[in-house]
């Protein structure tokens, strides 16, 4: 499904109600006045995906650059490796997600990056030494070279059969 | 060249002198008289219609203006702009998994999990169903004012002299009428309520007292240009019992007391409202608060059980979401006025908006800011229906009677229920509801296995804002619900008309 002009408009609709001081750039205060955002339990990790290393503020087509992350698939795309690979390929989604997980941008999970997601997405719920024992689970799952650290491509990897595409995409109404 | 001015001069004062009497005439004969018998000639609802067969020519000619000219002619959706899948977390994470392995017998975390936050967050900063509740709804077709078009350009010499001549007519014959209206309305209504004050207690003076409410209410309903229709009258509110209600704007007490007498609650106020609130309870019995008095809880309490017990008086009128929100949804009623123990009579207030916003986005517009507003727009046109009355029922407590109430309501008016709390228009939203979150994924890794935690499994906790967690700073306007009142109790709200 192709992107009219018209969604355009309405993310940049969405883009000015966000801006509630009306600068042309999103802050971090601005993302986090979403009320469903808030409860989020991985909120701010998104919030940040939104900002360039060193920037303190999104304008309007960084904006629509990170929301293209999620568009739907294009199936029947060529695969053709001198064009530049599109922004919502299956690639280019699991290296989204990859940067959630990897704060540091040193293109491997380290054990205590993944400790600090299942923090986040479990709270109190469950005790320190349970959350450890998820965290070695994980990484022995999916570390194949032994380093004790998930790359990206072992990432891919342990992501093989699942249905990223639709998983992580959004569709516009009409 | 002197003489010539005088008979000018003359004639001039004798035009105005005549034109301001035939003014005041038509006004006492078509608007003032009607109202004090209660009669209507229909001329509101003919200009409605009128109204409306301009509107569609309007935006016909808009989308084909736009269409030669090869514009994209952009149309707001107000269910939303992207499409969300109702399926809920567990749902979701199995699905996730569901692809990638086959059954374990001890919790695993999987690193597709996270895909389901992220998709649900970035989904959210694109459309989210609280915020938008807190601005005005979009429309689909224009009704020639300004302030709700996204698409305004010149099309065509014809739209935009309509549009002209629609400003002329909006602020120069209808402003200026509507305001004298006003006026006659709040001063018949401090000096005849005065007055009634004289008489002793009995049954004339509740009977006087009823009537002179009525004419002024019907007064200021014509000064608004409001055209309601009251569905189901046989389900009014009756004496001993509380009336609540959706809340969208302070216009929404008026509209309901045309119709039948209640008695407001609220904080005393001073100035003009404070006078309006004084002459009110000389002839029929309101319940005003002192600002210290609001913070009692029992005291709050006490006073509104004692009013219901009494079966002579009128029934109470209350607004249970304590703030506007925009009239698409009906958002959580606050548990205080159930608890009272007496037959709740719900209304659902449903507005157009083909024919002006009325919804009071607080946070943007002051009082007289929005009253302007209002009767500058073209007419408000609304429907009220009154629902059969609801008791508390057995083993059944407050906070799902409240719900149950809200539900009736929500469907009756075509709104959408929420549970979100209308608070949350100024108040952050409390880490319980990420701890929700948090819990119902810790149950699809840990398993069922924390029986007592099931118990509590509601989708939102039954917190509510602390006070300090709502910035005063942002609080505008002198209306009592955007204060931060306490939860139990939430309070009719009262519209100042000019003075701060």
């Amino acid at each position: 499904m192709k992107i009219s002009p018209a969604h355009i408009i309405r993310l940049y609709d969405r883009f000015e109600f966000l801006d509630k001081e009306g600068s042309g750039q999103l802050r971090l205060e601005d993302f986090a006045e979403v009320k469903e955002l808030a409860m989020n339990p991985i909120g701010d990790r998104i919030i940040g995906a939104f900002f360039s290393p060193g920037q303190e503020t999104v304008d309007f087509p960084s904006f629509v650059r990170i929301l293209a992350h999620f568009r739907p698939t294009d199936k029947n795309r060529a695969k053709d490796s001198t064009q530049p690979e599109p922004v919502n390929s299956r690639t280019s989604k699991l290296k989204f997600a990859f940067q959630l997980y990897d704060q540091d941008r040193d293109g491997k999970i380290s054990r205590a990056e993944l400790l600090q997601v299942l923090r986040e997405m479990l709270g109190m719920q469950v005790t320190e030494e349970q959350l450890e024992s998820i965290a070695d689970r994980a990484i022995q799952e999916a570390d194949l070279d032994r380093d004790d650290a998930i790359s990206f491509e072992e990432f891919r990897k342990s992501l093989e059969k699942v249905n990223i595409e639709h998983k992580m995409s959004i569709r516009f109404l009409r | 060249m002197a003489w010539f001015v005088f008979p000018f001069d003359n004639l001039v004062c004798m035009c105005l002198g005549i034109s301001i009497t035939v003014w005041f005439t038509l006004l006492l004969v078509f608007i003032i008289v009607p109202a004090i018998l209660g009669v209507s000639f229909g001329i509101r609802r003919l200009y409605m219609k009128t109204l409306l067969v301009i509107f569609e020519w309007a935006t016909l000619r808009m989308e084909r203006g736009a269409k030669e000219k090869n514009h994209h002619l952009y149309k707001p959706y107000s269910n939303g702009i992207i499409a969300k899948e109702p399926s809920s977390l567990e749902q979701e994470i199995h699905e996730l998994r569901g692809s990638a392995n086959s059954l374990r017998s001890e919790p695993e975390f999987e690193m597709a999990d996270i895909f389901y936050f992220c998709r649900r967050g970035v989904e959210s900063i694109v459309d989210d169903e609280v915020t938008k509740r807190f601005s005005a709804q979009e429309l689909e077709s224009w009704n020639l004012l300004t302030r709700s078009n996204y698409n305004f350009r010149h099309i065509s010499v014809r739209l935009s002299a309509l549009w002209g001549l629609g400003v002329l007519i909006r602020y120069g014959f209808l402003l200026p009428l509507r305001l004298t209206l006003a006026v006659t309305g709040v001063g018949l209504l401090l000096v005849l309520t005065t007055m009634v004050g004289f008489l002793p207690n009995g049954e004339l003076r509740t009977y006087l007292s009823e009537k002179v409410h009525l004419i002024c209410y019907r007064i200021c309903v014509r000064a608004l240009t409001a055209i309601i229709t009251y569905h189901n009258r046989e389900n009014k509110p009756k004496n001993g019992g509380i009336c609540v209600a959706n809340h969208t704007t302070p216009i929404d007490v008026i509209i309901l007391a045309n119709d039948g007498c209640y008695s407001m609650v609220g904080q005393v106020h001073g100035g003009l409202m404070g006078i309006i609130q004084r002459a009110m309870v000389k002839s029929s019995p309101h319940i005003w608060f002192e600002r210290s008095e609001v913070k009692d809880r029992h005291h709050v309490a006490k006073r509104l059980g004692d009013h219901v017990a009494d079966k002579t008086k009128q029934p109470i009128l209350i607004f249970p979401e304590g703030t506007c929100i925009n009239n698409t949804s009906v958002m959580m009623f606050k548990k205080g006025s159930f608890e009272i123990g007496c037959t709740v009579y719900p209304v659902a207030i449903k507005y157009d908006p083909r024919f002006g916003d009325a919804f009071w986005n607080s946070s943007k517009f002051g009082i007289v800011n929005y009253l302007l507003r209002m009767m500058s727009s073209w007419a408000i046109v609304c429907s009220v229906w009154y629902l059969p009355p609801m008791n508390r029922e057995e083993g059944e407590d407050a906070v799902q009677f409240a719900n149950r109430v809200k539900a009736a309501i929500a469907a009756q008016g075509g709104l959408v229920d929420l549970l979100w709390d209308g608070g949350l228009k100024r108040a952050k939203v409390k880490d319980a509801f990420k701890e929700e979150q948090q819990k119902l994924y810790s149950k699809v890794l840990v398993g069922d296995q924390d029986q007592d935690d099931l118990s509590e499994d509601t989708l939102v906790p039954d917190e509510r804002i602390n006070e300090d967690d709502i910035d005063t700073d942002s609080v505008k306007g002198l209306c009592i619900q955007c204060e931060p009142t306490p939860e139990h109790i939430v309070l009719t709200h009262e519209s100042e008309k000019g003075y701060t």
